[in-house]
């Protein structure tokens, strides 16, 4: 990293850890400055990667059945227009049709059938019979169609059990997550930036 | 018309899309493949729709007299530069839009996400309180995860990290598949009522 990108990186960085003494202006010009860099770059990387690849350049090459495509997204963009915004459904209906009917034989096989046929795939084993417990109580929490009462109740008490591990552990990752961020930023400041760090 | 064609526009592409997974012929996965393209430049042409709407809402600021035109201009300077450069001197490789991207935007995000580790710390302090088993459990797992995943759990035992790697393979994995079945089974039904026209939710709410 050059020297100037250094002092940038530096700035922004203190400017965006101000916030932990209290919101003020150089928090939010910080704030403003990276949304507006992020609106750019999005812009600039879906015209770029998508809409000139994908659209243009087959249009301008003859490709006409991405005369489709491009009325379905200028109807979609003529959304802005507050009296036209009923056109923006078509292509609406489209993305969330299509996206449904994609997502039935997906979720079925990938979020249903091979989380079961995993689970009981191993029940020989004592893990194997207690992740198969786990999963049954667990499901069975999220059974709404009886009220909790007798079986059912002790059943979805262990699946809360179960449910309170599995909050813990991502509790656990998130927190190292983050801290090592920090100490990624920490060690930027003390080490790139003010070179105190040694090594 | 206003909310029929959609209706049926929606469930024409979704029982396609849904009856291609189990039909093999050329024309029928030709015909896949296309719409995905659509669905990704009609997905850009939303992403279009939001940005263009920020720039609108911050040029409105900007004209507006008050604290906040300054804020919309730096906004406005950010959007500016990385279109200028983006577009003027390319995204390849060494340009000046991926060093703005690697020294300014990326840093920047880093920071906002590492400010979490304060906000996380605190929460925790406030709402990490064993008032039932079900809270101590949580505590439990949090703790847990944390010792065996840093050098002093092993330091500690050197059992820790074998219980980490059963807590992480074994409960969590149980919850996790039944939430998982859980959300498979509940984006299936709801897929199926969209087909059918019974969640007309994403026309807008004068639909329904």
């Amino acid at each position: 990293m050059s020297e100037i990108g250094v002092w940038i990186t530096a700035l922004t960085t203190l400017a965006i850890y101000s916030f932990l003494y209290r919101d003020n202006p150089f928090y939010k010009a910080a704030e403003y400055l990276l949304i507006g860099l992020t609106v750019g770059y999005s812009l600039v990387i879906s015209v770029k990667t998508v809409l000139w690849p994908g659209l243009v350049l087959p249009l301008v090459g003859g490709d006409l059945a991405k005369i489709i495509p491009l009325v379905l997204g200028g109807l979609m963009i003529i959304r802005l227009v507050p009296k036209l915004t009923v056109w923006s459904r078509i292509p609406l209906a489209v993305i969330v049709g299509a996206g449904a009917g994609v997502s039935i034989p997906a979720m079925l096989k990938a979020r249903i059938l091979q989380q079961m046929g995993a689970t009981v795939g191993h029940v020989a084993s004592l893990n194997g019979i207690i992740m198969l417990v786990g999963v049954i109580a667990t499901v069975m929490y999220f059974y709404f169609s009886r009220e909790q009462k007798g079986i059912l109740q002790p059943v979805a008490k262990i699946g809360t059990w179960y449910m309170m591990i599995f909050f813990g552990a991502t509790f656990g990752y998130t927190v190292m997550s983050r801290v090592s961020l920090l100490i990624g930023r920490m060690e930027f400041l003390l080490g790139d930036w003010l070179h105190l760090l040694g090594g | 018309m206003r909310t029929r064609l959609p209706v049926i526009i929606c469930g024409v592409f979704g029982v396609f899309m849904a009856a291609q997974y189990f039909i093999t012929a050329e024309p029928v996965t030709a015909m896949y493949r296309a719409v995905l393209d659509w669905m990704q430049i009609i997905f850009v042409c939303a992403l279009l729709v939001g940005i263009l709407n920020v720039i609108l809402r911050q040029l409105k600021s900007a004209a507006r007299p008050g604290p906040d035109r300054v804020y919309a201009g730096i906004a406005l300077f950010g959007i500016a530069l990385m279109v200028v450069l983006g577009f003027g001197w390319g995204i390849g490789r060494g340009s000046a839009f991926l060093w703005v991207f690697n020294n300014v935007q990326a840093p920047m995000q880093t920071t906002v996400f590492s400010l979490l580790a304060f906000y996380v710390a605190s929460a925790a302090y406030r709402g990490f309180r064993a008032r039932h088993f079900e809270s101590a459990l949580l505590i439990a797992a949090a703790l847990i995860i944390l010792l065996g995943r840093v050098p002093i759990g092993e330091m500690i035992s050197s059992h820790v990290p074998a219980v980490v790697s059963w807590v992480l393979n074994v409960p969590a994995v149980a919850a996790k598949r039944a939430i998982l079945i859980g959300i498979g089974l509940g984006m299936t039904a709801t897929a199926i009522k969209v087909i059918a026209g019974l969640e007309r939710a994403y026309l807008g709410s004068r639909t329904r």
